[in-house]
Parts: C-alpha cells; structure tokens; sequence
C-alpha cells in the first residue's frame, strides 16, 4: 500500500508488475496522506494481516511517525504480547543527488533507538531480497530502509538467492572484506564506498575489515566487537547527522564491551552537522566520500596526516 | 448480552415469604420474547441518509440487563476514583461514567466479531467487550492479573478475541487503525464492521479526514462514533470547532446525529449504522453525550463547566435512571429490586477490587517481555548495562 505503487508502477519501479500480478485488493494506490494510510496500514496489521507499507522516501514518514512507533512498536509490549504487528514500511531512505535538505536525511538512527521495531538497511541485492523477503514473514513491525541510488546499481547473485524462499537471518551483520588493520563498519550504499576505501587502502598496507550491518536494529555487537578485538581499530561510516547517529552507538557499544582492545579512539565518518544543500560542490561535502573514510582509518592505524583546518 | 462476571443467581427470590405478585414477576430475568416498544428520546438527524425509526424493540431480559450492566460500569468507574486518590491508581485515569448508554447500546446491536476501538476512556468498553472487572482493576493499580498483565495501564486494555483493540493514549490515533481494522475485515470477506470511537476534541484531527477519505474510496465497514460529552479535555466544542456538527463534518460521508444518553437510541443508530456500511461504505455516529467526572483525574471538571449544568445533565439525562423509570413503567421489578442490583454491583466490584489488590505486581523479568513477538535471542540492556542486561526470547 502506498503512493503510485499500483498503476504507475512504483515511483522508483520497485513495484513494477505487481498490480498485473496481483490484483487492486492486494496492490493499493494510496492518496497522498502518510498518517491515514500508515494508521489503516497498522490497523490492518492488528486484526491478521500482513500489509507493506511504502513511503517514496522515508523524508515522508515523518508524517506518520506516531503511527510506526506508538500504534505499531508498541503495541506488543503494552497488550502484554497479545496484538503483534506483522507490517513492513519500507522505502528509499538518505540522500539521493541534489534533492534538497527536506528530501534528503537518513532515519536509521531514528528508527533504530525504538525497542519494539526492527531496522534493517540493505546494501546488495542479496541483502535487498533475503532481508525483504524475513522482513514481511517476521511477526513485528520492521523499518525497512533502501536507498535510491543502490537500485540501479548491480550486484553478483548467487544462486542460493535466486531461491524463491531465500530469507537473510534479521540482527546479523555481514563481512564483506576480511581485514587485520581496521574494522570499518558501514551499512546501504557506504558499504560500497567502504569497500573501495579498502581497496585504496591495501594499496598503502592497510587491511581492512569491512562489515555489513544489514541490520541496525538488532544491531549485530557480537560481530563488530569480535572484529574489533582482532583488528583494534574502528571506524563508522554512516550518511546521516553526526549527533547522536549509529556509529555513536556503535562507538559506545565498543567502548563498553571491549575496550582493552583498542589501540585508537573510534573514528566516525557520518554526514555534515548541516542541511543538505543543493548546490552540487557543497552537497558533496555534505556527505562521506571514499577519501573521507580512507583519510580516518589512516588516521586510525596512527599514519600521518595532516589536521585540516577548521572554519573559524 | 451480559457480561462476565463472578456471582451469579443474584436474581433468586429473597426469602420465601414473597409476595405473589413478586414470584409473578420472576420470569423476567429470562423473558426475551415479549416486545415492548420503546421511543428514543429525540427522532434521530440525517445527514445525507433517511434517519431510522424512533421505535426500538426490546423485551424484558434486555431492559434488565441493561440496568444491570450499567450498573456495573457506573460502580467501576466510581471505585476507580477512590482508587486513584488513594494513590492505588498511577498517572493517567480517564473516567466515563456518564457515557454508558453508548457501550452498552453498541454492544446489543453488535456481535463479538466486529470490531471496535477506541481512545483512552477505554474501561467500560472493555466491559462490554466481556472483560472482567479483575482484569479491569488488577490493570489498573499494574497488577499482573490485568488484562495487559500491569504492562499497559488505564489506556492499554485490550481483549484481542472479543476484537476489542485498545485502548490508544494518541488522540485521533485510533481513527486510521480503525480503518484498518476495517480494510482487514472486507479483505477476509468477513461481514463484519468496526467501530471506530473517538471524541469531540479528536474531530479535528487531520488524520481522522485522511483515514475517511480512503474508508469512503474503498467503501470500508468502517462506522466512526464520535462521542461527543462536548468538551475536548477543558476546551469547550465551540472553542475547538469552525462546524460542532460532527454528524456532518464527513460531508459525502453520511451521518447521525444521536442521543448517546439514550441507550435504545444508540442501539437503534448503531444497527442502522452495521447495516448501512456493509453495503455504502463508511457512516458517522455523533453520540451526544457528557461525561460527568472531569477530563481525568487530574482535572475538576469543573473549571470549564458549571455545577448545574453538570447536576443539570445527571437529573435530565443520566443513562440509568431513563433505564430504571422504564423498567418501572413496564413493571419488570420493584423500586426495591433495582436498588438491590445496585447494591450487588457495589459488591461485586469491592471483590474485585479486593481480588485485585491481591494480584502481585509483575515479576522483574517481565520488564523484558513482549518486546518483540519474535526476539532472536538479541540483547537488552536495563539502566544500566553493565549490570542488567538479558536476551529477548
């Protein structure tokens, strides 16, 4: 259920085919009111169904945010177990390219301080259709945060995936790369950046591990601080606001649980403490580019580099 | 339809020595098939519907039962003051003593297979719903024999099996579930409605429109009941309301407009009203009713309202009274016997109430339980972490 997901076949063609497919009692051309249809989604949820909910972007679901956290994350905890909500709201989440500050903040730190729901963000196509696919068969409500720059881009399938019952477990993380330097923790499409950070960074001698999340919420700490205790080293990499984002929790999260390992402070690479703005040079400096994450974990692994210099 | 409750036989003769008039007069507790013929208060107002009749049919059982069932609520919601001023009941406690007609009116006309639900003035329509007064109370003061084990409190009674859904804090929350629950019922094809109740302060509330408008496009069984007691917490319907007419605020929506005091009246829209959106689509109900207590505990009631007009209403309109003048009418029973089920209502609630206060508070683990349906075995963290953390089962 969402806007344009029918009839125009996704604002973002991810429900391409559906309505053919499936028929308007299944696939629901919505008006554009998040709050009513996010409301009658969680509504529908309660008395047995298993409805997906779609924001064309996440920016959107902040008219509906009482409804994925009071009415549905909730729910389990205050009737005592006996209404659970088995929805999905997913959607493109984070910046695009020069869609402005209203339409460009990522809401995984958000969503992922709410106990009761669960945040998953994929990054391959993999990830995309097992996630996807445990996400609408678990028994609560799920986040579910996409990204519209990753659906055009490609990705090796295996054939395991192709399964039409292939699920991914929800709360564990993936290695991408195995490293013995530094842990680089990423999630959606910083994994790739992450990914061709490690490239440049072999070429220097520095191995990194790049890890996944896959899952904000349960986030997997098993695995980060088992990275951690073998490389000693971390560095975050998210694209929303610094302030209180996941690689905070991250950071605390390893402090906390194996800080006898760490032989650097935790370096964060997140988005600019501002708006998004438009204009293409600044934009670009207003989220992590690939020599942003290989400057910290050089930094990290103790190799010189310069301070820049800061606004005054 | 009675509700559930511990005792029964309260309706046995009282000693043997009766007057025959009074043994006469037994069968009643059973008597469903006289009719008699009530009118409602007032004719019902249309808005873009033909409004039902004013005569409503009903037998003997049901008027007792209603005095019977009112009754109950009444005591309740007055044992729940008492309770919230000695300190056994915390934070929020929204009264509806006043309202009953409107519970107890929906609840004849209806089955346990529609659904309804509702704000926080929720208690009495959990009654209805069939639940217990110990799950009522036990919730209340967070006991774990509550109907949300402790864990919701006055605004979080729900009783999934009687599609009774809560219980929401959010005003205007309820309205799109609602409407949710409605879409879930057309798409299973089961025949059923909901109701979805809310007040004259949630009336203005912007996704109360957008969950009708789509309730209207997909011709949803969605029945919105506007209890209207005419003040939004202190804020008076004229303060709040461009149009108080919340009957016809649908606009291509039709509506009612309803005495809610009169409990045959609310029966009556409420029939009409299952009948009309199984084939029309959606309809509003707007219960002219009051509410005597304030807006809950922590308020008067009466820094916004006048005494008389609040004593002026108890004497004009009180629910019970129009039941138990009626049933003296038609001599169904004595003066004396409606004060005697009165009195058996008292004590059924003080058991409770005692029952109640017996049920322990939840065990510490349970402040980890229910987070998730499914929980993977991930971790949660009390306070603090070092020292309380567990896995989610």
């Amino acid at each position: 259920m969402g806007e344009e997901v029918g009839e125009y076949q996704g604002a973002y063609k991810i429900t391409k085919g559906l309505l053919d497919k499936y028929g308007p009692e299944r696939v629901v051309d919505t008006p554009i009111t998040e709050a009513g249809f996010a409301g009658i989604g969680v509504g529908s949820a309660y008395h047995g169904l298993r409805p997906v909910i779609e924001f064309m972007t996440f920016n959107f679901s902040m008219q509906a945010i009482d409804h994925i956290i009071n009415s549905a994350a909730k729910s389990n905890y205050m009737s005592a177990g006996q209404i659970n909500v088995p929805i999905v709201f997913r959607g493109p989440n984070g910046p695009a390219a020069g869609v402005g500050a209203q339409h460009s903040q990522c809401y995984a730190a958000w969503y992922g301080s709410v106990p009761g729901l669960k945040v998953l963000v994929p990054y391959s196509s993999e990830d995309a259709r097992g996630l996807l696919k445990a996400a609408i068969r678990d028994p609560d409500p799920v986040v579910f945060l996409e990204n519209e720059l990753l659906y055009g881009e490609s990705f090796p399938v295996s054939a395991e995936a192709l399964d039409s019952s292939f699920c991914l477990p929800i709360g564990k993380a993936k290695i991408e790369r195995e490293g013995k330097d530094i842990t680089i923790t990423a999630f959606s499409k910083m994994v790739g950046y992450a990914l061709k950070a490690a490239e440049i960074l072999e070429k220097e001698g520095i191995s990194a591990e790049v890890i996944n999340l896959r899952s904000i919420r349960p986030l997997d700490r098993a695995t980060i601080n088992a990275s951690v205790r073998k490389t000693n080293r971390l560095l975050t990499v998210e694209e929303g606001f610094p302030q209180h984002g996941v690689g905070a929790e991250i950071c605390a999260s390893v402090v906390e649980d194996s800080f006898g390992y760490l032989d650097a402070p935790v370096e964060r690479i997140a988005g600019a403490d501002v708006p998004t703005p438009y204009a293409a040079n600044l934009e670009r400096m207003a989220f992590p580019q690939i020599e942003d994450i290989v400057r910290a974990a050089k930094r990290a692994c103790h190799r010189s580099v310069p301070m820049a210099a800061t606004a005054s | 339809m009675t509700l559930a409750r511990r005792s029964s036989g309260f309706l046995k003769p009282l000693s043997t020595a009766c007057s025959s008039s009074f043994l006469h007069r037994r069968p009643y507790s059973t008597d469903d098939t006289t009719t008699i013929t009530v009118e409602t208060s007032v004719p019902f107002t249309g808005h873009n519907c033909e409004p039902p009749s004013r005569s409503v049919d009903t037998n003997p059982k049901e008027l007792m039962t209603f005095f019977t069932d009112m009754a109950l609520m009444r005591r309740m919601e007055i044992a729940a003051d008492s309770l919230y001023k000695s300190k056994l009941i915390r934070g929020f406690c929204h009264l509806y003593d006043g309202q009953e007609a409107v519970s107890i009116g929906m609840e004849a006309a209806i089955t346990k297979k529609d659904c309804i639900i509702t704000a926080y003035r929720d208690h009495c329509l959990f009654l209805g719903r069939g639940g217990t007064l110990l799950e009522s109370f036990a919730e209340l003061m967070g006991r774990t024999a509550g109907c949300s084990n402790g864990k919701g409190g006055s605004m979080h009674f729900y009783k999934k099996e009687a599609c009774f859904y809560g219980g929401h804090g959010i005003v205007g929350a309820q309205v799109p579930l609602g409407c949710g629950l409605a879409f879930a019922q057309k798409y299973r094809k089961e025949g059923h409605v909901t109701f979805t109740m809310y007040g004259d302060g949630a009336a203005n509330q912007g996704q109360l429109f957008e969950a009708l408008n789509m309730a209207a496009l997909w011709d949803l069984p969605a029945i919105l009941v506007c209890e209207n007691n005419h003040y939004g917490m202190g804020t008076a319907e004229w303060r709040a309301a461009k149009s108080p007419a919340y009957y016809k605020r649908g606009d291509y929506v039709p509506g009612l407009k309803v005495d809610g005091m009169d409990a045959f009246a609310v029966k009556q829209a409420c029939k009409f009203a299952k009948e009309h959106v199984l084939k029309n689509g959606p309809i509003i109900l707007e219960m002219d009713t009051y509410r005597y207590h304030g807006h809950s505990m922590s308020d008067p009631g009466s820094t916004y309202r006048t005494r008389d007009e609040i004593s002026g209403v108890r004497q004009e309109r009180d629910p019970i009274e129009r039941i138990r003048k009626l049933i003296l009418a038609h001599d169904l029973a004595t003066e004396k016997e409606l004060k005697d089920i009165e009195k058996q209502a008292r004590k059924e609630v003080d058991e409770a109430i005692v029952k109640a206060k017996e049920s322990p508070m939840p065990d510490e683990p349970e402040l980890f339980t229910n987070v998730y349906r499914k929980g993977f075995g991930v971790e949660s963290f009390g306070a603090d972490r070092k020292e309380l953390r567990t896995t989610l089962p």
